[in-house]
């Protein structure tokens, strides 16, 4: 079997699986599998994300949870809004809040991609260490603004008190959220996809490895660079509202740089620059998470030097594993 | 007839098998972050009750499963999930942050499972967010800080000073201090959660010469503060005074002569005289070599309680209402003496001053005064139920 | 105005306790482009040794002596074991691998020492309060620690451009293949010099033990200061360094102090108080990213 087939079967049967994994669980009646693997396909869809930044565009981001935080916020305020019946503006013109899927998703996505042009437009004058370190310094700060945002409950966070509503779907029902998330991540990463393989992305590609060439050829990386961070962040806005939905919940922890850093973590563990590695990273950090924790209080002492071994033997991470490839870029 | 003999024998055998099966008992907790000793306190407790009777509570099997929730909101909802879907337990309990109850509680009391909190108790899920399904049996968050408002009153200190971090629970705490606190607010300043340094605040509270300095720091905050406020020289000259937060018997052992002498606002202590407490005290330093804190003490009345309710419905929990109107009773003897539920389902108990003192063992609490009697919260009136 | 010196010098003092944890860490990025997240786990692991053996022995000095060698050695073994494999990878895998050992570390101390704080209390010798100028009491400890700190500083400077392994240690970093060439262990160099990034990170935990909570992971509050500080003063240069730890802790203590009073000028108390302390704390973040929009590399870059 050669190595395109190979990685066309790994996707495939990861697809496969994915789809039918509610209808075994259902069998089974092992329905906490269902909210479980919600969770790891709205993780993954933010790691997908930020597989944008890290894998493609060369630009590693500390904050990228910042992104996912505001999405979140986002459909947390028009829901708590909605329900306490009381506008979110009435100056210069009245707003109200929404429960509504087909409008506060979006709206997720807009305001968080928003946030990234404008943190993204100052970040991107840096690079290498100091890219990080501003990045991280922007998530920082919205952390401790939500944190001390006394109106939506700072650091205690809101409750929900259930999920948004969407025309013809049910988003309470386990089994209907789990397909809209999956159908929402197939989305994003047909997107990316065809992003990526774009004359826009061997821009981006290029501008991670040799900048000065392409400036040459007059090719503005700083633009290309910029609508990259815009989709991650608006991506990570996407995953933070569905994570909202499925939790009923927000919290500034939802910004907090150690969620960043396992985002990072699921991204390099299922592959970096592999699209579809990230997903499977996400799935297994937190099945990971989810078993050790299970076994021993202590699982933290495994958990992190099994991240030094991925990150020293496995380059092109799980992914790579799977499909015979190791080394090569793209 | 036949067939009724038939179907009721049927159904007992049923119940006789289910009652066999041990009653699953979630516990979501917080073991890892910096502030793992909580949960592991809570849970110790929780497990000593259940130790004591051999692996039963009120004389039924129980069994118990324990996971860190690692202070992630996020986290300890999914554990939830589990603990209801697969476990298919029906009691969930102990857990110590107030934002990861926010995330849990409003949702798994919607799915008909009784909740007993073991340490937080938000505003919001003792007013109007009340619920049948969820008890506090530690107290409502403000309960500490409104005993110590009094006392400082009492004490007759004319003005005060105030410090908690810049979140809501922060703001919750100081409005339960000003709650009962009849003198002037010299100064009222919010800190950034998880500070470290507190030199600039000791300075300026220094400045504004207040007759008493009134504290909400949690954890390692309360730490820092203590340490820095003895080494400024302050400690002799403007008394403090907190909740037991930052009083219980492991983080003195942190904090050392800084705290000594500091009075305290606590539900327990381990020196109350009575016969639960003091057969608990007991056996808990036998069972695990350390004076027992208040959480543990909640983490083990919790149990107790739970025990009072199953033996009351003989193990059944298939009729909830039953379960939880044995759980309102509060048929048991608390480690805390008085004890009982208002219609909030939050604890109506005394209410103590403490102060920290010195013995062989290291630093611990010896009670003051006993404060207010059967005291109710604030939020109480607001529960409609 | 006794009032705007004294939190002046608490500025100071802060900034200094910062410096401390940065030397070590903009030494390791500088020399060897290493980003090791993993800084402040040496921090914890000198105030645990300290705070064990001086409860153990009841001498502070002895806990010193036994903090900073622990931290170094452990700092020496994660290189040999982990880092040494990633000089040559990208920022991103250095990253994610000091991630995994922030985790572990973390939970070795909790398995070790048990989840509840230790204590450690500033050393008799140093627990006086002095009167610097009439009505200014300030305790002795935190004057000590920016002794402390004004000589580590002072020691580096010395070290870099005095001394014989100080100067292969820079034309190292300029030029890995040259130095070797010219018959220097880069290995073992670069070996020594994390070690002494660690030494000093494990210095800056027994000074902050006192003053601070002992506790599992309180390296990474003020790791995320100290990435701050390196990254306003400029990756790798000492200078830098002490600029970019003075100006945070300034700014974060001034901030702190002053805010609330200047806002209830404007605003009603309650949203004063609350807008004023929301500000402070993010005030090193707008710090930072207003440098470093208007600097890209910070106030002083180094050379490479």
């Amino acid at each position: 079997m050669n190595q395109k087939n190979r990685k066309i079967s790994v996707i495939a049967g990861g697809a496969l699986l994915l789809l039918l994994l509610p209808l075994v669980a259902v069998l089974l009646e092992e329905t906490y599998f269902i909210s479980l693997f919600s969770r790891i396909i709205i993780y993954g869809l933010a790691a997908v994300s930020l597989d944008l930044l890290l894998g493609y565009g060369g630009m590693i981001s500390l904050g990228h949870a910042a992104y996912v935080g505001i999405g979140a916020y986002v459909v947390g305020i028009f829901f708590y809004h909605a329900q306490e019946m009381e506008p979110i503006i009435s100056i210069p013109f009245i707003m109200h809040g929404s429960e509504n899927a087909l409008l506060v998703l979006p709206l997720a996505i807009i305001i968080s991609g928003f946030f990234a042009l404008v943190i993204g437009s100052l970040c991107l004058r840096t690079k290498g260490m100091h890219f990080i370190m501003i990045t991280l310094a922007f998530a920082q700060m919205i952390y401790y603004f939500f944190v001390s945002l006394e109106k939506y409950g700072g650091d205690d966070g809101l409750s929900l008190y259930s999920r948004s509503s969407l025309p013809g779907l049910d988003l309470s029902n386990d089994l209907h959220f789990y397909y809209f998330c999956l159908f929402l991540l197939i989305g994003f990463l047909f997107l990316v996809k065809r992003t990526v393989d774009s004359r826009f992305g061997l821009v981006v590609r290029g501008g991670s490895n040799n900048e000065r060439r392409l400036k040459a050829l007059g090719i503005n990386i700083y633009r290309y660079k910029l609508v990259c961070f815009v989709i991650a962040g608006a991506g990570a806005g996407l995953a933070g509202g569905l994570l909202a939905n499925q939790t009923e919940y927000i919290s500034p922890g939802l910004m907090h740089w150690t969620l960043s850093g396992e985002l990072m973590v699921m991204v390099l563990l299922g592959g970096l620059g592999t699209l579809f590695g990230p997903i499977l990273g996400a799935a297994v950090f937190l099945l990971m998470e989810e078993t050790l924790a299970m076994y021993t209080e202590h699982w933290m002492v495994f958990m992190g030097p099994f991240l030094v071994l991925v990150v020293i033997f496995a380059k092109r991470g799980l992914f790579g594993l799977l499909t015979g490839e190791q080394n090569n870029n793209g | 007839m036949k067939k009724i003999v038939i179907t009721v024998f049927l159904l007992m055998i049923a119940t006789h098998l289910c009652a066999a099966e041990p009653i699953k008992i979630g516990m979501i907790t917080t073991l890892s972050t910096k502030a793992g000793y909580l949960g592991e306190d809570i849970r110790d407790g929780f497990k000593l009750a259940i130790a004591q009777e051999d692996g039963k509570l009120g004389g039924i099997p129980v069994e118990l499963m324990v996971e860190d929730d690692g202070r992630k909101p996020g986290k300890g909802k999914q554990i939830a999930e589990r603990f209801i879907k697969r476990d298919k337990a029906k009691i969930l309990t102990g857990i110590v942050f107030s934002n990861v109850a926010m995330a849990v509680v409003p949702k798994v009391v919607r799915d008909n499972v009784v909740y007993l909190s073991t340490n937080a108790a938000p505003s919001k899920l003792a007013g109007k967010g009340c619920n049948p399904n969820y008890f506090s049996v530690s107290y409502q968050n403000d309960n500490l800080d409104e005993v110590v408002g009094q006392y400082v009153t009492e004490a007759g200190h004319k003005s005060v000073y105030l410090i908690a971090p810049n979140y809501p629970a922060g703001k919750d705490h100081l409005a339960g201090f000003k709650r009962y606190y009849q003198g002037e607010i010299k100064g009222e300043v919010y800190t950034k959660l998880g500070q470290a340094d507190y030199a600039a605040e000791i300075a300026t509270l220094r400045a504004a010469q207040p007759e008493a300095v009134f504290f909400f720091l949690p954890g390692g905050m309360g730490i820092n503060f203590l340490k820095q406020y003895s080494q400024a020289g302050l400690a002799d000259e403007i008394p403090v005074y907190g909740p037991a937060f930052s009083f219980d018997e492991r983080i003195l052992k942190a904090v050392g002569p800084a705290a000594l002498g500091v009075k305290n606002g606590s539900q327990w202590t381990h020196d109350l005289d009575n016969p639960a407490n003091v057969q608990f005290v007991k056996a808990y330093q036998e069972a695990y070599g350390r004076t027992p804190t208040l959480y543990a003490s909640q983490g083990y009345d919790t149990a107790r309680l739970i025990g009072s309710a199953l033996q009351a419905v003989a193990g059944n929990l298939d009729d909830l209402e039953k379960f939880k109107a044995a759980l309102r009773k509060a048929d048991f003897a608390s480690v805390r003496g008085n004890f009982s539920f208002g219609t909030n389902q939050h604890p109506v108990q005394d209410v103590y001053i403490r102060e920290v003192i010195k013995t062989e063992d290291g630093y611990t609490n010896s009670t003051v005064k006993k404060v207010f009697a059967n005291h109710v919260d604030a939020y109480a009136s607001e529960c409609k139920m | 105005m006794l009032l705007v010196i004294e939190q002046f010098l608490n500025g100071l003092q802060l900034g200094i306790t910062l410096f401390l944890m940065s030397a070590g860490l903009t030494l390791v990025f500088g020399i060897m482009q290493v980003i090791n997240l993993a800084h402040g786990s040496f921090y914890m692991i000198g105030a645990y040794v300290c705070a064990t053996v001086a409860a153990r022995t009841g001498s502070f000095l002895l806990g010193l002596a036994a903090a900073l060698p622990a931290a170094a050695f452990t700092g020496m073994l994660v290189e040999f074991i982990v880092l040494r494999r990633l000089y040559k990878r990208e920022h991103l895998d250095q990253v994610l691998a000091t991630f995994g050992l922030i985790m572990f570390f973390n939970e070795l101390t909790r398995i070790i020492w048990g989840r509840q704080p230790l204590f450690l209390d500033v050393p008799p010798w140093l627990s006086d309060s002095l009167e610097l100028l009439p009505g200014l009491i300030y305790p002795v400890y935190r004057l000590a620690v920016i002794g402390v700190g004004i000589l580590v500083a002072l020691a580096l400077w010395y070290l870099f451009s005095r001394t014989r392994l100080g100067m292969q240690i820079r034309a190292g970093a300029s030029n890995r293949d040259m130095i070797s060439a010219l018959g220097v262990n880069i290995k073992l160099l670069y070996t020594l010099v994390f070690g002494l990034g660690t030494l000093l990170a494990g210095l800056a935990g027994v000074m902050a033990g006192p003053i601070l909570a002992v506790e599992a992971g309180m390296g990474e509050n003020i790791l995320i200061l100290t990435f701050v500080v390196i990254v306003i003063g400029g990756i790798g240069s000492i200078r830098g360094a002490v600029a970019g730890a003075l100006l945070v802790g300034l700014v974060d203590t001034l901030g702190r102090a002053f805010l609330p009073t200047l806002f209830r000028l404007i605003f009603q108390s309650a949203t004063a108080d609350a807008a004023a302390a929301s500000l402070a704390s993010m005030a090193i973040y707008i710090l930072m990213a207003a440098i470093l929009v208007w600097k890209p590399k910070g106030l002083f870059p180094a050379h490479s």
